[in-house]
């Protein structure tokens, strides 16, 4: 018969409708699977008990996959068919992907993302991220006994739209159901009870192999919210194995290693660094190829010594992160560490100095993003009750908005704006009989949308023809709980309405979004006189228009020489709308619209005569 | 009679209770419904009712409600394992016939 698992009082669930749900980590170097069993989150294991599985996916000529341990072997023998870290490339144009030189794939660039060719055809990051996900997706059905309704599967914090969508992809193709998509320091917060505990601040610091992310979270009312997330996108565990490479190259006076040398003594490197965890030397024993014999002894002191400066690049993120958040590290209630790198107690030191306490790594830092994901996922699929549902909040890492008139950028949601949400803004025409509006969706944080990322762009057509500025345009901007986009734009008087759902064709490297933060910061003045001088520039031009437009229409109203004044006055005005000095812009505004004040005013009562004119006086209601 | 467990569930039964942080043992009973007429119950009891039949086995309290009593009077719960997968299974000396997967069953 069936085997079943103890679940909450009340919560039994019916024959046939177990709700077995799963968390997935989706990893750059590992990935793993857990899930909440008789009340515990527990990691799921292969068939020999190994918990995690490499992120790894090799393409065979037969057009077979071996996914994970299976594929790791031929990383050296036939690394074009071997994808690892495909995390890196999900929703990435091939320009977006950093180090792309090195690395040994044959890359096609194709529209939205990159593609690799390999031996079993071209494949995208999404497809190959998908065959690691039906791994753990056959392993959790096989481990719990049936299908499943559902995964929660972990992002990085600062993954856009692009990246987003393409975990989900991934996901669908690999037939799991995403109940949700989670970040994973919030997965790890969750992971650790934090949910349960008192309000306040946390620091979730995550040194996985190849990468470095630092998120500050705040807990209130049992929601979680990223308030700032920051990070290395090359900075991991592995870095560390190379600083001890290179320290056994000099101390045995090894020159050129062959390609099997150097694999051999990374494999020795990594091997001492792990010993260093629990002892205060490491021997390293090793035979090159060339008959060389190395012996040597690390020492943690020396250890400590060489990878000193990787540790103290962890700290300046941390510390942006924390300034973005407008915090000290006065306020950090808790520190939680993440990812198999922060076992290195000089790494456990350095962060317990900085935050005046010690980090809480009680939890396996490897799995702790796994059993939080099972966590939520367990309530998601309603197998708890309903009382301590959670709601997690993440934020917008950068700004969406709009481009208005002048190439200037409307903010319509701000940077770390808490999502779900939805923001409305009223938008109008800028000519007389307008019928048409395109919209040009933009993320980033400068004034000047050619220093923005653009999303998207769409057109609302069909507006009744109005006077300018008499049109009411409705634009909502939603961003969904997976951090997902959707802008509609509707006109208030006629009801036309056009939408699009932003999945952006490129996505943005967080070393881009990184940028773009530390550009607008580095701009704030050149961005300031440059909002100054579009907004000059629209507002001279819209003028020069209007009064063209009443030239032609009562220009008879003028004698020769006013309009000789006033034309010397547009000309001038356009002559100052080509420049960039936006005072001389205002100071010719205010000019010529002195200069055309009695022709409006003599515009205006010829506009009363002619409204007057054939009426009786009886017709007027005062 | 009596409901006990074997001291393999028993050990399960205390771990997932300890990990947990709460709970005073487990609730055994049925339900009507399922594809076969009845199926099992199998719950973390944070207190007992007061007409609950609370068995004690291996050091876990085991509550039974007075109505599924009949049903599931007898039964051995085991703890056992099937390739990944692994679970609880009733054995249950009511049962007459049972569905393929044995989730709901017959007395």
């Amino acid at each position: 018969m069936a085997l079943l698992q103890i679940s909450e009082p009340g919560m039994s669930a019916a024959p046939h409708q177990h709700r077995l749900a799963v968390g997935i980590d989706l990893g750059t170097t590992n990935s793993l699977v857990a899930t909440v069993r008789n009340g515990i989150a527990v990691v799921l294991q292969d068939e020999v008990g190994r918990s995690l599985l490499p992120s790894i996916v090799r393409y065979k000529a037969d057009g077979g996959v071996d996914v994970g341990y299976a594929a790791q072997g031929t990383q050296a023998t036939d690394p074009r068919n071997t994808i690892v870290s495909a995390k890196r490339f999900m929703g990435r144009g091939l320009k977006d992907v950093s180090h792309i030189e090195s690395m040994p794939y044959d890359f096609l660039d194709a529209e939205g993302m990159v593609r690799l060719r390999t031996v079993a055809g071209v494949k995208s990051p999404v497809e190959t991220s998908a065959e690691i996900l039906r791994v753990l997706r056959e392993r959790a059905e096989a481990s719990l006994g049936g299908e499943l309704v559902g995964a929660v599967i972990t992002v990085p914090a600062y993954f856009d739209d692009a990246q987003r969508q393409a975990t989900k992809d991934a996901a669908k193709l690999a037939g799991l159901n995403v109940l949700r998509l989670l970040n994973e320091p919030t997965a790890a917060a969750i992971a650790y009870g934090l949910d349960n505990a008192s309000e306040g601040v946390y620091a979730v610091f995550d040194l996985g192999g190849g990468t470095f992310d630092i998120s500050i979270l705040k807990l209130s009312r049992g929601v979680f919210e990223v308030l700032a997330t920051n990070g290395d996108a090359s900075l991991g565990g592995d870095d560390f194995d190379q600083r001890v490479y290179c320290w056994i190259l000099d101390d045995a006076r090894i020159t050129f290693p062959s390609i099997e040398d150097t694999r051999r003594l990374l494999l020795k490197a990594r091997e001492a660094k792990e010993m260093l965890t629990s002892h205060d030397e490491a021997p390293i024993h090793a035979e090159l190829g060339t008959g060389q014999a190395v012996d040597l002894t690390l020492k943690i002191d020396t250890f400590a010594d060489i990878t000193r400066t990787l540790i103290s690049k962890t700290l300046g993120p941390t510390r942006k992160a924390l300034r973005d958040a407008g915090l000290t590290v006065n306020d950090i209630k808790g520190v939680v560490m993440v990812g198999g790198a922060t076992r290195m107690p000089q790494v456990q030191r350095a962060v317990a100095e900085y935050f005046k306490q010690e980090p809480l790594t009680n939890l396996d830092p490897e799995k702790v993003v796994a059993l939080g994901a099972a966590m939520q996922a367990n309530v998601l699929a309603g197998n708890r009750a309903g009382a301590d549902d959670w709601l997690l909040l993440d934020v917008i890492p950068l700004s969406l908005g709009l481009e208005t008139m002048g190439g200037l950028t409307e903010k319509v949601i701000t940077r770390n704006s808490t999502i779900p949400i939805a923001k409305a803004q009223e938008f109008t025409t800028f000519k007389d009989g307008q019928t048409a509006m395109s919209f040009h969706v933009v993320q980033g944080e400068r004034e000047l949308v050619s220093d923005c990322r653009s999303l998207a762009k769409f057109e609302l057509r069909g507006i009744p023809p109005m006077v300018a500025g008499a049109a009411r345009i409705r634009v909502t901007f939603q961003v969904d709980a997976d951090g997902l986009l959707a802008v509609s734009a509707r006109e208030m008087t006629s009801g036309v309405e056009a939408s699009i759902t932003v999945k952006p064709s490129y996505g943005l490297t967080d070393d881009e979004i990184a940028g773009m933060l530390k550009e607008s910061i580095d701009h704030v003045g050149d961005d300031v006189q440059a909002r100054n001088l579009r907004e000059q520039q629209v507002e001279a031009q819209r003028l020069v228009e209007a009064v063209e437009a009443a030239l032609a229409a009562d220009g008879r109203l003028l004698r020769v020489e006013e309009r000789a004044d006033i034309d010397e006055e547009i000309a001038a005005l356009r002559k100052r709308i080509a420049g960039a000095d936006h005072r001389a812009i205002k100071a010719g505004i205010d000019s010529l619209n002195a200069a055309t004040q009695d022709f409006a005013a003599r515009r205006m009562d010829q506009g009363i005569k002619r409204a007057l004119t054939g009426q009786k006086i009886v017709e007027f209601k005062i | 009679m009596a409901v006990t467990l074997t001291e393999r569930a028993a050990k399960h039964v205390s771990t997932f209770i300890a990990k947990r942080g709460k709970g005073v043992g487990v609730r055994i009973g049925v339900k009507t419904s399922g594809c076969s007429g009845m199926s099992y119950k199998l719950e973390f009891a944070d207190e007992a009712a007061p007409e609950d039949v609370v068995f004690e086995c291996h050091g876990v309290k085991v509550l039974v409600d007075p109505k599924s009593l009949p049903y599931v009077d007898g039964t051995e719960l085991d703890f056992a394992r099937e390739g990944l997968n692994e679970g609880f299974k009733f054995n249950n000396p009511n049962v007459k016939d049972q569905c393929g997967c044995g989730e709901s069953f017959n007395v």
